[in-house]
Parts: C-alpha cells; structure tokens; sequence
C-alpha cells in the first residue's frame, strides 16, 4: 500500500516536472514548425528568419497589450494578452505581406534557387532582430497578467494528501487549447477548403496547380499570412508561458527546425508531431530523476547523484542530436514530408 | 473548320530552334496526331501551342482569335487543356480532389462533369478517395484525362497518354479518347506508338528535325511507304 503510494508520488513527480511542461513546450514548437513547414511546402526554401518573426509577432502583442493595460482594459483571470493576439496577427500579417513584396518577390519572379531565398531570409532575420530589439528592447520581458495557476502545487498536496504536488499553471492550459483550436482551424483549411486544397495541389506539383488555372500570387499571399499568424500564436504562448527575450526566440530557431524536419519538412502533422518528440526529448533528457527513484526503488538502491542524462545547459544539443540523427537515418522525416 | 492552329512555328529553347516553320491544326470533333522519331520536337510543339515557350515566329489561332502572346493561364481559361506527359497528377491529393483541382476555374456547379467522367473513367469512381499517388500507371494517366476535361475543354492535348501502359490500357485510354472527341472537342496527341495512334487519327502530322514532313489524315500516312518505312517498321 505505501508502495502504492510512493508510485503515485512518483507519477505525480514526473507529470509535474516533465509531462506537462513538454505538452506545452511542444504545442508551442509545433505551432512554430508548422509556420516554417508551410512555407518551405509552397515556397521551397527553409524560413530563418521565422523565429525572429515569432519575436516581432510577440512584441506587438506586448505593445499592444501594454496599450490595453493603459485603458485598465484587462481580462479579468485570463492575460490580457489574448485580447491582443488577433490584432497582432494583423499587423504581422501585413509586415510579413511587406517583406515578401519587397524581398522575397523579387527572387521568386527570377525563379531563384531556394538556397538565394534561403540566404534572403538570413538577412530578413537581421532586420527583424534588429527591428525588435530596438523597439522593445533586448532585456527579459513578462507580459502576463491574470490567474497564473489553475492548480497550485499546495493546493493540490492538500486535496490529494499525496507527498508530490502538481501544479497547472493557466498558460499550459491555455496552450494547449490554442493549440488544438489553431491546429483544427489550419487542418480543415488545407483539407476542406477551396484555397486550401489550391495550396497544397501547388506544394504537390507547381506546374500541373498553374495549368489547372491557381493563382500563384494569392497562394504565396495565403502562405504569408498563415506564417504570420501561426508564429504570433506560438511566439505569444511561449512568451506568456516562459518570458519574452529577443534572444530568445532567435534560440529557438534550432528546436523549431528540427521539429519541422523530424516530422518531415512540409508535412504538416509531421510538424505537430515533430514538435512534441523534440520537447519531450529535451526535457525527459534533461531532468533530474533522483526524487523519482528514490519513491520507486527500496531504500538501499537510493541513487546518490542527481540521475541527469544531461545538463539543461545541453539542451539545445539535444534538438541538434536528434536533427543529426533523424538526417542521417531518416532524411525525410517521419512522415516523409515534402508536399503539404 | 480549324478549330486550334500552330502556323509556321519556329521555337526553341535560348539556342538552336528545335522546331522551325512547323504547323500543325485541329478542327473540334477530331483527333490530329503527331508522331515522328526521338527529338523531333513533338513535345515542344505541344509546349509552344501552349505558350510554355515562346515563339520566335508564327503564330497560334484559337476559336479565331490570335492568342500568340497569351500565358498559358490565359490559354487554359479560354478552353484549352494539357496533359503532361511526367508528373501529371496532384500524388498527394485523392482521385477526387485533382478531379476538383482540374474545375479550379470554374465557378458552376462541377458535380454533373464529376459524374461525366466517373462515367468514362468508372475505375476512379471505386479510387475516389485513394491517393492518386498510389495508383498503377494506367490509372494515373486516367485521372490525368480526367483532371484536364474537368475544365470543360474545347481543345485537349494530351503529351505521350500512353507512355509506360501495358498495350490493353493503351487500347482502352485510346477509345476513352475517341469518346472524348465524339463530345465535339478538338483533340492533340503527341504519341510514340505511332502505329495505334495514327489508327484513331483523322489527322497525322509527322514531325522530322523540327519541321513536316508528311501530313495527311491518318490512314493516309498508314498507307504511306515512306512513313511505314521509316516509322513504322515496315
């Protein structure tokens, strides 16, 4: 019975400290692959400049939350920060619309090669981190506001009676459900809709979509705009869930690519599920695991040390391994991506 | 009553011209074919009535109207469809969904030519959901025809239909054709099976280094020694 106990505990433990961080670690990775997978689907180049997009989307959601904030407009239990994200994804929307009229189409009528596109969204990238860090700053910012726990750790010990508490902090929840929301809102459109299947019959095969009379000027538009929106999204719940630093953000470049890539690049669900393996990867592997064997294993085979794989120092170098791996082994990904 | 024509076309690819003073034409109702050997221009003629390459010389009619300088966009909404010979279906979408890509155009309601084609092509009908990916040659090459008449075309050209199909599913795709063109559309073939192409031809163009050689109706050039000779394999 107490070893019934101590395996709860340990359960608890682990949802605490791994399961749910992870969910929520990765819904917002998936949401940033997504954003990279789709325009590598219809454009063909791999976006660099897409996690500093996710810093410019994040900052007007600041800035506009700020404004907000300074009417005494707030959401009560919620951040207020939600009632800011449509607006944001305006605006970013039609920054990314400015940046793809001004830059990328210019390559894109010279029929350039992804890899000058590539090198184009390096220097996109530049400006935007330039662009954030003047305007906000380079400094950590937290922006939210609101009930920060659902259920707090004591709260929950108290309820339970267990040793182990579990704490949910409102923005996982919220994550998640954006998530799910953003995930069915973007697979029904690529599925169901005329636009939709116009994008993908021009990610599938470009010249056959232009015989059959698609617009290529409206599906790159479209692209642009998803882009926009789905790395304001993601940016925003990290932002919220973590803190915002343009630094950052230009970080989670690595995790987000790989996550693209693992999943197969332009395969959409490849992106979601490439998403939550490159969390739960980094964070299974990194996180300390003594507490958990000292409830699981009797008394005399307590561990010692800290049972780490690795330093959280390292975990970029996980996302890296696995990217390794996964191009070496398997270099299309799990869902053999390439069209969307 | 010519319905699409290619008058003294001379094109190329930046260097030498692969095709020069050629002229083909097709009147609706009809199927003309081109045949001739490796390299003839065959293909490039198709992409030059197209508009996927430009013309250094001549010029296309369709319906009357010069349509020389118009996109191959513009040609598609004015009644004409294409069938490539590589990569001619959506692989990751279903049977029906590059059915429907194929009535991108159009604005009516599509179920009705859906159902025209289901008809012709009843093999897509029990594939609608499959993949178009996971189709045999044969099959592809009808959800090919398919995607193109779902536009509703006036003229259709088809590049190589029955390259890579067994002799039974050329035979067949052939008298799919022939349905096709007994609907009043005006039809294009490029082939290299000559033989059974020139069958079903009402016109025949024999294309060599770019220019005609012989032209005639089909059975004409059938008949003719000098194409069963050099084409035929006597």
């Amino acid at each position: 019975m107490t070893y019934l106990i101590d395996v709860i505990n340990a359960l608890a433990l682990l949802s605490n400290f791994v399961i749910i961080p992870a969910i929520a670690y990765g819904s917002q990775l998936a949401l940033g692959a997504l954003g990279i997978t789709l325009v590598f689907g219809i454009l063909r180049f791999a976006n660099f400049s897409h996690g500093d997009l996710m810093a410019f989307g994040t900052m007007i959601t600041i800035l506009i939350t700020w404004l907000f904030q300074s009417y005494g407009l707030t959401l009560g239990v919620f951040p207020t920060a939600l009632i800011a994200l449509p607006f944001a994804i305006i605006i970013t929307a039609l920054f990314c619309v400015l940046i793809e009229k001004t830059v990328y189409r210019f390559y894109r009528l010279q029929k350039s090669p992804p890899v000058i596109l590539l090198i184009a969204s390096i220097g996109v990238m530049f400006i935007i981190n330039a662009i954030v860090r003047v305007t906000i700053g380079p400094n950590d910012r937290r922006f939210f506001d609101g009930e920060k726990f659902i259920i707090k750790a004591g709260q929950f010990k108290e309820i339970t009676g267990l040793n182990e508490g579990i704490a949910i902090k409102s923005t996982q929840v919220l994550t998640l459900i954006v998530t799910i929301i953003t995930l069915l809102l973007l697979f029904w459109f690529l599925q169901k809709t005329r636009t939709g299947k116009s994008m993908r019959a021009f990610s599938d095969n470009e010249d056959l979509a232009l015989l059959s009379g698609v617009n290529p000027d409206k599906i790159v538009l479209i692209t642009w705009i998803l882009a926009a929106a789905l790395a304001t999204i993601a940016g925003t719940l990290y932002g919220l869930d973590k803190s915002f630093k343009p630094f950052t953000y230009f970080m989670i470049l690595l995790p987000i690519f790989a996550s693209a890539i693992v999943g197969g690049i332009g395969s959409p669900i490849g992106a979601v599920v490439g998403g939550y393996v490159i969390a739960f990867s980094e964070i299974t592997l990194t996180y300390a695991y003594k507490k958990f064997f000292i409830y699981l294993l009797p008394e005399n085979l307590s561990p010692t040390g800290m049972v780490q794989l690795l330093s959280t120092d390292y975990k970029f170098a996980i996302s890296f391994i696995i990217l390794v791996v996964v191009l070496v082994l398997r270099p299309s990904g799990i869902f053999r991506g390439k069209t969307l | 009553m010519t319905y699409l024509s290619g008058k003294d076309m001379t094109a190329g690819y930046g260097g030498a011209d692969i095709i020069s003073n050629c002229s083909i034409e097709v009147s609706k109702g009809e199927i003309a074919v081109i045949v001739g050997p490796n390299g003839a221009g065959k293909s490039t003629v198709m992409k030059a009535i197209l508009g996927m390459i430009k013309l250094k010389t001549g010029k296309i009619i369709l319906d009357g109207n010069n349509i020389t300088k118009e996109s191959p966009q513009l040609r598609v909404r004015r009644g004409m469809a294409f069938v490539p010979q590589n990569k001619n279906v959506f692989t990751g979408m279903t049977v029906q969904e590059n059915l429907e890509m194929g009535a991108h155009l159009r604005e009516d309601d599509i179920k009705e030519t859906l159902n025209q084609i289901y008809e012709l092509f009843p093999v897509l009908k029990e594939k609608k959901l499959q993949l178009a990916g996971e189709l045999s040659g044969g099959q592809r090459q009808q959800v090919a025809v398919g995607r193109a008449m779902m536009t509703k075309p006036s003229a259709l050209m088809l590049d190589e239909p029955t390259a890579g199909v067994s002799p039974i599913v050329m035979d067949e795709l052939f008298e799919r054709i022939i349905e096709i063109k007994n609907t009043g559309v005006a039809i294009l073939i490029v082939e290299q099976n000559a033989r059974q192409a020139l069958a079903i031809a009402d016109q025949g163009f024999v294309l060599v280094n770019g220019q005609n050689k012989i032209s005639g109706t089909g059975s004409s050039l059938l008949s003719n020694n000098e194409v069963r000779r050099s084409f035929l394999g006597g």
